[in-house]
């Protein structure tokens, strides 16, 4: 167990490395001079120019601005933003926005799509399970940002029952509707497997013979199929923390969400390298965390999984 | 009907003077069971009749279909949702449960009727310790006192399960088969039930473990008078086991009585036919002395030929030409052509902490089989039998060792030279639903082998395939088939025809007829006995069935632990069996001690 976690971190090196490296270049390599961006595209004396582009490296080649980069990142110094802010006081105002709204549309997800993927699992054919099948697939079938914006209008214009858009401090109630959003196609997906595990396992030999030994219908459901249908669901949850931990772009766009997503999506409209490429490094770190968290989550639910 | 006499006795299930015995424990009254399935109603049972006096086996004898297990199962309120009881009765010690109600039979489940499932590797929750599934069940049924772990251990340890406080606390995957099965017999027993099914309980297992299990369970049985509803395809096994018999045809009961009776004087034709072909009861092998003899005096008229490379490029030229036969020149018998020197096989197992230790599969194993013969490994799982195979067969490279096939050493050969040595040697494996690709049809799988080795054009590999299929006994519509529309003794037939295609002078079947029903199995076994006759074929017989090997080997390597323990004729195998491991899996087979 503890080697297995152990590898499991070193496995985080190559992954950190190679993600910052690829995101660094790919920064470097978009065509916009940043300096040009940040006097609005107006001419600037040579100087200033000149002087600006050393105060942010870039005179320096890609090798070097890159080993600045991971040396400040190492000394947790992410830099700071063409208006002067640090990158990690920005990113830390926008981390728990993000992390309010993963937490609510992971709630919203497991606990409606755990709930119904059992019944539609436990009365296979009847009505309850088609008619959630048919939804689940809408759901899925339709894009993120109509469902956002057919929400937003629908909920927060005509019935005005939540504010259409979330204010500064982004507070947990004006984040339901976004996190009803952001967790909708999961839930589909949530239920879908359930429901799939679920009665798969309803005709698994141990189930039959468990119902054999006499135990009441109540506890052969709860102790024998519940807790092993619900593994698949618990790794595709956990793998669905990771990405909803990295942001929602469109979301928190419909929303105007204070959040990460929506601070990576401004850094990268106006070429804020210092900005995406840290936000970017983050989440790497957060999505390469959240998935060995599901691994070991998953070797506690099943005994079967060995460590190696 | 054919089988008068047999329903007749059906009619009278009742002990002909009552009072003398008690009232029966369970009795099955003109039993139906109907399917609803995407194709309408399937009556899987018909007019089923059994009765169980208290203390007594009975055993339910049929092959897989028979409705055998379902007529079990519905005693316990166990049918899959689309099945139900759609007509007759069924009585539990005078108790009408036909449509008792769920609560009833909740009650009745556990306490008074037990239940053994076949599979002991699906049937135990992977997530639970055994400890756990062995206390709920006494819990369910109101048995969980203060001391609910001492009893746990002790129902554990009266199943045969050692050390039993300690595996209590381990999970369903750190057991081995029989284990596990103990474990299920544990559970099937630990609230005393009156009656206990055992569904096919140790069909899963070695024989040797199946022989100690099986004696277990009578020995607990008996002490606690506990009644059993046997369920197995294995006639001889139930002779063995049962005092009564109820033989099941496609959903009825076609005859039923004492066991012995039934075994020396069967009356329904299928009982028959059942009784003749069960493998633990036949004795001789299956081909005639006759046929061996002409054969052997064909070898000894013409020289003996090893093919040259020139003979298979006149091979292909033949199969250009659309003439590929399928009927090789009577190939010299007597001659070795597979030849296994000193094989070892070490594979690393994982251990903890990046550590690997050594595990000898095969080790040092010597044999040779000679041209047209067949030489049947026999052994339990994890005897090394299959690794054999496969490192005959070059998909596993030996650690140590030589295999020589037709002088020529295996392991070396790459490129053209391997290319040409898979053409020579074919492999059946044991599975038929996993080894035939779902997505090739009949025709497709069998011309595989003759497209990738180039042989003929499109118009005489179907010749060729319509030959094969003919020699298998399929008939030349099966081509357009897929594998999942056939059974499992037409898809071991279609294994055999492809395996057949290349004309090859080894076939190494690995269990190739263990997953299969005794009938089917008889039927297979027949027709690789008659296609080596014709075809001058060399066997390579890798299985666990000893009743099998009588039927098909000529000579026999006993293997135990990687080890080969002894070698000899199957005749002196079975007449004077040398090492106890031998004896003891002769004696294993069941109904070995049925004198008829």
């Amino acid at each position: 167990m503890l080697m297995f976690t152990l590898r499991r971190f070193l496995q985080l090196i190559p992954v950190f490395f190679g993600a910052t490296l690829l995101v660094y270049f790919l920064v470097f390599a978009t065509p916009g001079d940043p300096i040009a961006a940040l006097s609005g595209g107006k001419p600037m004396a040579p100087a200033v120019e000149a002087a600006l582009r050393a105060q942010y490296n870039l005179d320096q080649p890609f090798w070097v601005q890159y080993g600045l980069y991971l040396k400040n990142l190492v000394t947790l110094n992410l830099g700071q933003t063409f208006s002067g802010q640090e990158v990690s006081a920005v990113i830390a105002r926008a981390y728990p926005v993000t992390a309010r709204l993963a937490i609510m549309a992971l709630a919203f997800e497991t606990v409606f799509g755990v709930l119904f993927g059992v019944i539609a699992g436990l009365r296979k054919g009847k009505l309850f399970d088609s008619t959630v099948l048919v939804a689940s697939l809408v759901v899925i079938a339709i894009p993120t940002f109509v469902l956002g914006f057919v929400l937003q209008l629908v909920v927060g214009v005509q019935l005005g029952w939540a504010k259409p858009t979330v204010s500064g401090s982004a507070p947990w109630n004006e984040l339901i509707l976004p996190a009803v959003v952001l967790g909708l196609v999961s839930l589909a997906y949530v239920i879908r497997l359930t429901r799939a595990s679920i009665s798969e396992n309803m005709n698994a030999d141990y189930v039959r013979t468990a119902t054999a030994k006499g135990l009441s219908r109540r506890r052969v459901v709860v102790v024998h199929i519940l807790r092993n249908s619900l593994i698949p669901v618990i790794t595709f949850l956990g793998a669905d923390l990771g990405a909803l931990m990295g942001g929602a772009i469109v979301t928190e766009g419909i929303f105007n969400v204070p959040g990460i997503g929506n601070l990576l999506y401004k850094a990268i409209l106006t070429g804020e390298s210092a900005t995406v490429v840290a936000v970017v490094s983050i989440l790497v770190v957060v999505f390469v965390v959240a998935n060995l968290v599901v691994d070991l989550l998953y070797a506690v639910l099943d005994p079967r999984i060995r460590y190696v | 009907m054919i089988g008068l006499s047999g329903s007749n006795m059906n009619k009278s299930p009742r002990p002909a003077a009552p009072g003398i015995d008690d009232v029966p424990l369970l009795e099955i009254r003109d039993l139906a069971i109907t399917f609803d399935t995407q194709g309408g109603e399937v009556h899987a049972v018909r007019n089923a009749h059994l009765t169980v006096m208290p203390g007594e086996t009975v055993a339910i004898v049929g092959e897989s279909g028979s409705g055998k297990s379902t007529t079990a199962l519905a005693a316990i309120g166990l049918l899959p949702s689309n099945g139900r009881v759609s007509g007759g009765q069924i009585i539990f010690d005078g108790e009408d449960i036909t449509h008792a109600s769920e609560k009833r039979i909740i009650e009745l489940r556990g306490n008074s009727i037990g239940m053994v499932p076949q599979d002991p590797m699906s049937n135990l929750n992977p997530v639970w310790k055994i400890g756990f599934q062995v206390k709920e069940t006494l819990k369910a049924n109101g048995l969980a006192g203060s001391n609910s772990k001492e009893r746990v251990a002790e129902v554990l340890a009266e199943a045969g399960l050692p050390d039993a406080a300690v595996r209590a606390k381990q999970y369903p995957h750190e057991f081995s088969g029989g284990m596990r099965q103990r474990a299920l017999i544990a559970i099937g027993l630990a609230c005393r039930p009156r009656l206990l099914i055992a569904d096919e309980p140790t069909s899963a297992l070695d024989v040797t473990v199946q022989g100690q299990i099986l004696d277990h369970l009578d020995r607990m049985t008996t002490e606690l008078n506990t009644a059993v509803l046997l369920i197995t395809h294995d006639l001889g096994l139930a002779a063995e086991r049962a005092e009564k018999l109820v033989v099941m045809y496609k959903g009825q009961v076609v005859e039923s009585g004492p066991a012995l009776e039934i075994l020396r004087n069967p009356r329904h034709p299928y009982t028959q036919r059942l009784v003749n072909s069960a493998p633990s009861l036949a004795s001789k092998r299956l081909q005639s002395g006759k046929a061996r003899e002409a054969l052997a005096a064909a070898a000894a008229a013409t020289t003996v030929e090893v093919r040259e490379p020139a003979d298979v490029r006149k091979m292909e030229a033949v199969a250009h030409e659309g003439e590929l036969s399928s009927h090789k020149k009577p190939a010299g018998r007597g001659e070795t052509i597979l030849e296994i020197k000193n094989l070892t096989k070490v594979f690393k197992l994982r251990g903890s902490l990046g550590k690997s230790t050594d595990f000898k599969a095969v080790d040092n194993v010597s044999f040779s089989v000679k041209r047209g013969t067949t030489m049947a490994i026999v052994g339990e799982s994890g005897s090394g039998k299959s690794t054999v195979a496969q490192m005959a067969l070059s998909l596993l490279a030996p650690t140590e060792g030589s295999i020589l096939f037709d002088g020529v050493e295996v392991n070396t050969l790459k490129g053209k030279a391997l290319f040409d040595f898979r053409r020579r040697v074919q492999p059946i494996f044991q599975d038929p639903y996993g080894s035939l690709d779902p997505m090739f049809n009949i025709y497709r799988t069998i011309e595989e082998p003759l497209k990738i080795h180039k042989i003929g054009n499109a118009k005489s590999r179907e010749k060729k395939v319509r030959e094969l299929l003919d020699q298998v006994s399929m008939p030349s519509s099966t081509m357009q088939r897929f594998p999942n529309e056939l059974s499992g003794g037409q898809r071991q037939r279609i294994a055999i025809a492809r395996a057949l295609a290349l004309n090859p002078d080894v076939i190494i079947c690995d269990e190739a007829v263990s997953a299969l029903d005794v009938l089917v199995q008889a039927q297979v076994l027949n027709l690789l006995n008659e296609l080596q006759e014709e075809l001058g074929l060399t066997y390579l017989f890798i299985t666990h069935d000893l009743a099998v090997v009588r039927q098909i080997a000529d000579d026999v390597s006993v293997m135990q632990h990687g080890r080969l323990v002894e070698q000899a004729t199957t005749d002196e195998v079975f007449n004077n069996p040398q090492q106890q491991y031998t004896q003891d899996l002769l004696s294993a087979i069941p109904g070995a001690q049925l004198l008829i």
